[in-house]
Parts: structure tokens; sequence; C-alpha cells
């Protein structure tokens, strides 16, 4: 008897986790409700405390339906889901290797652009083209990735102005190859790039139900997942992996125990603008169909509260992304039904981020047991 | 022979590595000069003062200048000029700046004054943003918050400055970077939680706050939204000097501010005991600890006077120039501060170097807009990011910061 209350205490102790997570979710909802009604002023102005706070019930209840209500929420939520997935994995697999990857926007950038001219350069048929455009796109990121790494090895250059300075740069060249004649597209003075062919557009996840062409979602969902599996496969499995997380725990005793740091540090920097690079060309082959000047968005930065909140685990990363692109799907019902304005859904992941980031104060304010107290150093942090 | 070694100071291999480098870039920009920037005839007026326009022949100009970066990087290959390289590199970068400038607006002419007036008043949020952040690092926490910081300041100015005037502004954007800033300070300092993810997080709720606030309150009720922004003030005398008097003494409150932060940072720093303690508590916290200061106390005074400036920083855009606010308006900037810091090494007057560069960046990406120079404007708008990328990986190389910033400190270890 007393061995199966032991067993129970310990099973409490591992869904504390879990437990957690709730609890985090429900604070930052509870936050954000109460910036909801003091930011109602003509309610407020009224006296309508009921009618300020019947709002925060339509706004929540919009972001639940509008995330996972119907089919068609569901393909939107995977669909703002799958470049956060993948920028997500590229910000997490550098942090691994202690390293600190602000350039997924830039990184993406690249990666789009060398999917995009797959994609409308090449005719073939389909199940040919999107592959190799999907190729092109990691490969295009990942030589974009590469340069900050390269530039860490040699030099020292730290990889938090390189990596800022890249996305500036990405950004001017995706404006200039949007208005060369290669990639603009024809009759258009804008900065707009040609359609990817029919071929080569990835397919709709939702394809086998016709007649449905609300349906967004496409197979970049499945790349994305497939690649969270590789990320989970390369860092437990992998030789390359091991290393990684040791030069991400300890530079010092990687290097005494004979590892390549600099290629480390280039490798890990060419994965992540690879993972990134495939976000790019999920959005340009999957979700739009050509490229403008600003299809990576915040995607990028979005991505480090991913890592963040997932701890730069595969599983975690992945769950955060989804509940990121949920937000983000239900934000977009959220507006139009409340008139609440989508920038709430930022305040509330950087809620949830703060909250689980810090146990020790979900813990005081719900007054739970058994949180685990996580402490410790996501990169390296500025020196070496 | 023995004596000329010991005279020699002994070079570590970095160091060589770089005096070369130095050269090499040198050598770069005397050929960029022969071959590139003198390829355009025509003279190039740079208006210094109304009266006065410099004008330069553009093409003799380049040749000259080729042979000087020329020479300059083959003395320093040759034997170096020691401590006195990054004065030499700094001098040969901004004669490099003038002759690609006089190439850009060869047959034109622009106004040079109200350019490098333009650079320091952009510099501004930069500077009090890099600021901050050194404050912070100094002793021993990562802030990558300034960016929400800066967009909190600014929001807070703007409000504020259009409810009660400019001056209440800054007060309130004041507070609202120290209760960001205080954030950050509960979290890493009380709960010690890791400093970046707080960072990140007050980055994103500062952008989803102001954007919220900003889209539900101040796009229905716009006279929450109008100030009356500072005008430049001339100081007496100073502000007759020609082109120096218009560039740095000609400008907002917030510009003399920023060189006062700048020059009493440097001073607490490396002249009070307050400075003394901040950077012992960023080095080594548990020995500082030992010897009797209060590192926690320290460190939460440092992090809310560093929010303080920050968000002076973030008041410079509605009280400072535009007179309003818009959503995400820093767009950035407070990354470019972070990018400051460590540019700068932690330094005060690193950082308004630093600052400096990139508000001419931006001075000059406003400027060749309107000059037609035959190559793509996106390229020159994408050098600043290049020089920068070049210059980090080049001359400043692997960078020493504060030991422990980013590790919480517990006294019982």
């Amino acid at each position: 008897m007393k061995r199966l209350f032991n067993y129970l205490g310990e099973r409490l102790n591992k869904i504390s986790s879990l437990k957690l997570t709730f609890l985090a979710v429900l604070s930052a909802l509870v936050v954000g409700a109460f910036i909801i009604v003091v930011s109602d002023i003509d309610n407020l102005r009224d006296g309508d405390i009921i009618g300020a706070l019947s709002t925060v019930g339509s706004a929540y209840w919009a972001l639940v339906v509008g995330s996972f209500g119907s089919l068609r929420a569901i393909s939107n939520t995977i669909n703002s889901s799958t470049p956060l997935i993948l920028c997500g994995v590229s910000v997490a697999i550098a942090f691994k290797a202690g390293l600190f990857n602000i350039g997924a926007t830039g990184q993406m950038l690249a990666g789009g652009m060398t999917a995009l001219w797959v994609g409308f350069a090449m005719d073939g048929p389909g199940y040919i083209q999107v592959p190799l455009a999907i190729i092109a796109g990691a490969v295009g990121g990942a030589i974009f990735g590469a340069i900050p790494g390269i530039l860490k090895a040699r030099t020292g250059a730290h990889e938090v102005i390189t990596t800022i300075m890249l996305n500036n740069i990405a950004a001017f060249l995706i404006l200039w190859l949007l208005k060369t004649n290669l990639f603009q597209r024809e009759d258009r003075t804008d900065p707009i790039s040609k359609l990817v062919s029919v071929e080569g557009r990835m397919p709709r996840l939702f394809g086998f139900l016709d007649g449905r062409s609300d349906l967004i979602a496409h197979i970049g969902f499945i790349v994305a997942v497939a690649a969270v599996l590789a990320y989970w496969w390369f860092l437990k499995y992998s030789t390359t992996g091991f290393e990684f997380r040791a030069y991400g725990l300890n530079a010092d005793a990687a290097t005494y125990a004979g590892m390549h740091v600099k290629r480390l540090t280039v490798l890990s920097m060419m994965f992540a603008g690879g993972f990134a690079g495939l976000a790019g060309a999920a959005e340009v082959l999957g979700t739009y169909g050509y490229a403008s000047t600003n299809f990576a968005g915040n995607i990028g930065f979005d991505a480090i509260a991913i890592a963040l909140l997932g701890q730069s685990t595969p599983l975690g990363t992945l769950v955060a992304a989804i509940l990121f692109g949920a937000l983000q799907a239900g934000g977009r019902q959220m507006q139009t039904n409340s008139d609440v304005p989508i920038d709430l859904i930022i305040v509330l992941r950087a809620l949830i981020v703060m909250f689980i980031a810090a146990p020790l104060l979900v813990k005081t304010i719900w007054r739970t047991k058994n949180a685990t107290v996580t402490a410790g150093q996501t990169f390296r942090g500025w020196g070496s | 022979m023995s004596t000329a070694e010991i005279a020699t100071p002994m070079l570590s291999l970095e160091q060589k590595k770089r005096a070369r480098n130095v050269g090499m870039s040198l050598i770069f920009l005397a050929l960029v000069s022969a071959f590139f920037l003198s390829a355009r005839p025509g003279d190039a007026g740079f208006k210094l003062v109304d009266s006065f326009t410099l004008v330069l022949p553009a093409q003799p100009f380049a040749q000259a200048l080729a042979v000087l970066l020329g020479a300059l990087g083959a003395i320093q290959l040759y034997r170096g000029f020691g401590k006195w390289t990054n004065v030499v590199l700094a001098f040969a970068t901004a004669m490099f700046v003038v002759g690609f400038l006089a190439w850009a607006t060869s047959g034109g002419s622009f106004n040079l004054t109200g350019m490098l007036q333009d650079t320091v008043t952009r510099s501004v949020p930069i500077t009090l943003g890099a600021i901050a952040g050194i404050l912070c690092e100094r002793s021993g926490i990562i802030n990558i918050a300034i960016e929400g910081q800066l967009l909190g300041g600014a929001f807070a100015g703007a409000v504020l400055g259009s409810l009660y005037g400019p001056w209440v502004g800054v007060l309130g954007a004041m507070a609202m970077g120290v209760g960001l800033s205080a954030l950050l300070a509960v979290f890493a300092i009380r709960f010690r939680v890791d400093q970046v993810i707080v960072g990140f997080a007050i980055n994103f709720f500062s952008l989803g706050l102001t954007s919220f606030l900003s889209q539900r309150v101040l796009t229905p009720y716009p006279e929450y939204n109008i100030v009356k922004p500072f005008t430049p003030y001339a100081v007496p005398l100073l502000s007759d000097i020609p082109v120096i008097g218009v560039a740095l003494f000609t400008q907002t409150y917030f510009v003399y501010f920023s060189f006062f932060a700048v020059a009493a940072t440097t001073w607490f720093m490396y002249r009070t005991r307050w400075g003394l303690r901040t950077r012992a508590i960023g080095e080594y916290p548990q020995a500082a600890g030992t010897l009797g200061i209060d590192v926690l106390k320290l460190r939460y005074r440092n992090v809310w006077l560093a929010g303080a400036i920050a968000g002076i920083g973030g008041a410079w855009w509605p009280i400072g120039t535009v007179g309003r606010f818009d959503q995400n308006i820093t767009s950035g900037r407070g990354f470019i501060a972070l990018a400051a810091v460590i540019f700068g090494r932690w330094h005060p007057v690193g950082a308004l170097t630093a600052a400096l560069v990139f508000g001419l960046a931006e001075a000059i990406q406003l400027k060749m807009s309107n000059l037609d120079t035959g190559i793509p404007s996106e390229f020159l708008l994408m050098a600043p990011y290049i020089v920068t990328l070049v210059v980090v990986a080049g001359f400043v190389g692997r960078s020493r910061a504060p030991k422990a910033a980013g590790q919480a400190y517990d006294a019982s270890k």
C-alpha cells in the first residue's frame, strides 16, 4: 500500500510539468482578460462592467472556435503552425549547440527564394518538382545560415550581431531580387515574384476532400513533423548530435574531449539555416505560391519564443509551435468576431513564456506543490 | 639585436592576425577607390553652410584617396601602426565614406551638414538603448529586452505626452522603462529565470501590449496620440561653429541627454565606488558578495536605472521626432543597440561610436534613395550592414563579455 502511494506520488511529480503548463496558460488568459477589460474604454465610460466582461467571453470563445472549432479552423491552425515548427527547430538546434540564432528570418527568406526559383523555373511532374524545390529551400537556407557559423568559427564574430545584420541584408537582397527579370512577375512593377507552377505547389493536406478550397493547410506540415522527428533522432542517436549537446553544455569540455568545435559551430548554424530554409519553402510553395518582400513576417522572432518555451527539445518545440499557431489562427477569428485586436495573442504568448519560465511564480500564485524549478542558461552568452 | 627584440612588444597570434586584417582592408579600400570610385567624373557638391558649398572633383579625389589608403595599408602591413591602428583605421574609413559620397553625388550636390545632423539625431535611441544594455550586463544581467523597453517608453511617452505635455511624457516613458526593467529584475534576480527567456518574453509583451492598446485605444481616440515634440535647442556660442555647431549643438534635448548619459556612465563605471562594485558583481559576484557587497540590491538598482534610460530612448520617437506612436515604431532598433553593446565592447564610448555608425547608415539610406548612382539602391541600403559584418568579423573579433552575465546569483553557493 505504501509502495502504491509512493508510486502515485512519483506519477504526480511527473505530470506536474503538464500541470504547470496548464496553469501557466490559465494565468496568461487571466492577465489577458484583465487587459481586454481595462482597455475597453467605451464600456468602462458607461460603467458597463458586464459589457466589458462579455467582450472577454466572446473574444476567448472566438479564440477556441477559430483554432480548433471546425475542420477549417484546424486547417488554419496547421497552416499557421507549419513555418513556426520549422523555424522553432532552427532556433532550438542552435540553442542545443549553445548558439543564439536570431537569423531565422533571413535564412527563411533565402530558402524561400531558392525554393521559389526551382518552383517556377522547372517543368515536370509534381512528385519530382516539389521534393526538389523543398531540398533547394533547405540548401539555400543552410548556405545562408552557414555564413554566421563560418564567421564565428574563423574570426569569433558573435552570431547575435552577424545574424541580425544578415537579416537586414537578406531583406534588401530579396527586395532587389524581386525586381530582377528572373524573379519579377511579368506585367508587374512592384516587387512580387512569378507564380510557382501548378505542379510545383505543395499539395493540400485535405486535398482528398473535393470542393473545400478553404482548407489551406498543405503538406508542408508533414515536412515540419518529419523535421521534428529528424531533429529528435539527430539529438538522440547521431554522433554529431551528441557533440552538439556536449558543445552546448560545456565548450571547454568538448574541446578537451577532442571535438572539432569550429566544425560544430559551422554545422549547427548550417542545420539551423536549413530548417529555417524549409520554413521559407513551405510558405512559398505551400501557403502563397509566390514570394513578396515580407513572406517571412515575424516568424523568425516568434520561433525564438517557441524554442525557449519548448526548452529546445523536439517534442516541446512541436507542442509550443502548435500552441502558437493555434493562437494565430484563433486570433484572426477573434479580431473579426469581437473587435479585440489580434495583437492580444502576442501578449498572451509573452505571458505564457514568462509564466512557464518562472515555475516558482506560478507555484506561488496557484499554491501548487511539486513544481519543478528550472534554472540555467539557454545559450553560451556573449563570450567565445 | 637583443635590444631590438626587447623593444618590440610581443604580439599574440590573434593581434598579429588582426593587424594583418587591418592592413589588407586598407589595401582593399584603396583598390575600390582606384577602380570603382574613380569611374565617375564630375564634381560633387557638399553643402556645409548656407553660404558655402565644398566642391570636390570626384575622380581626382578618389585617385588621391586610393594613393593615401594604399600607403596607409602598406605601412600597416610592413610595420604596423601599433596603438594608433584604430585611429588610423577610423580616419581611413571616414575618408573612404567621404570618397563614397563624392562618388555617389558626382554631378550633383547635397547637404552634408544636414546628413551629419541626421546621423547624430538617429543615433540617440541606439545610444541610450546600448547604455541600458551596458548597465545591466556590466552587473551580470543580460538585457535582451532593450527593444521592449524602447517600445514601452515610446508608447508611454506618446500617451502621457499628448495628455500632459512632452516633459510629463518623458517622465512617463522613464516610468514605463523602469516598470519593464523591474519585470526583468524580478524574474531574473528573484525567481532566477533564464535571463534570455525573460528578456524575449518582455520584448513580446511590450510589442503585443503597445500594438494592442494602440489599435484598441489610440485609433478610436486620436487625441491620446498627438504630442508636441521638442524643437531643437541651439546651444549658445557652440552652435555658431560651422558644421559641428549644426551637427552637434543644434539638436533636441534628447541628443544632449545621450551625450550626458555616455559621459556620466563612463565616469560612474570607471571612477566611482558604485562603478567598481558594478563591474565586480558582473565579473565574479561570489567574490564581491564575500567582501560584503549586496549583489542583489546593486543588480536591482542598475537594472532599474537601465530601464529609465532606455525609456528616455523610447520617448525619442514620439517626443523627439514624429510626435506620435505607431505600432512597432522602434522596428528592431533595440537589437541594433544590442549589437552596439557588443560592437562597443561593453564600454559606453564604444557603444556611442557604434551607435553613430548605425545612425550614419540610416542617414545615408535616406539620402541614397534620392541619388542616381547606377547601381541598384538596395545594395547601397545593404552596405552598412555588410560593413558592420566585415568590421565585426575582421577587427573586433572575439569580444570579452562580463563573465557573470546571464548567471543568476545565489549567495548560498
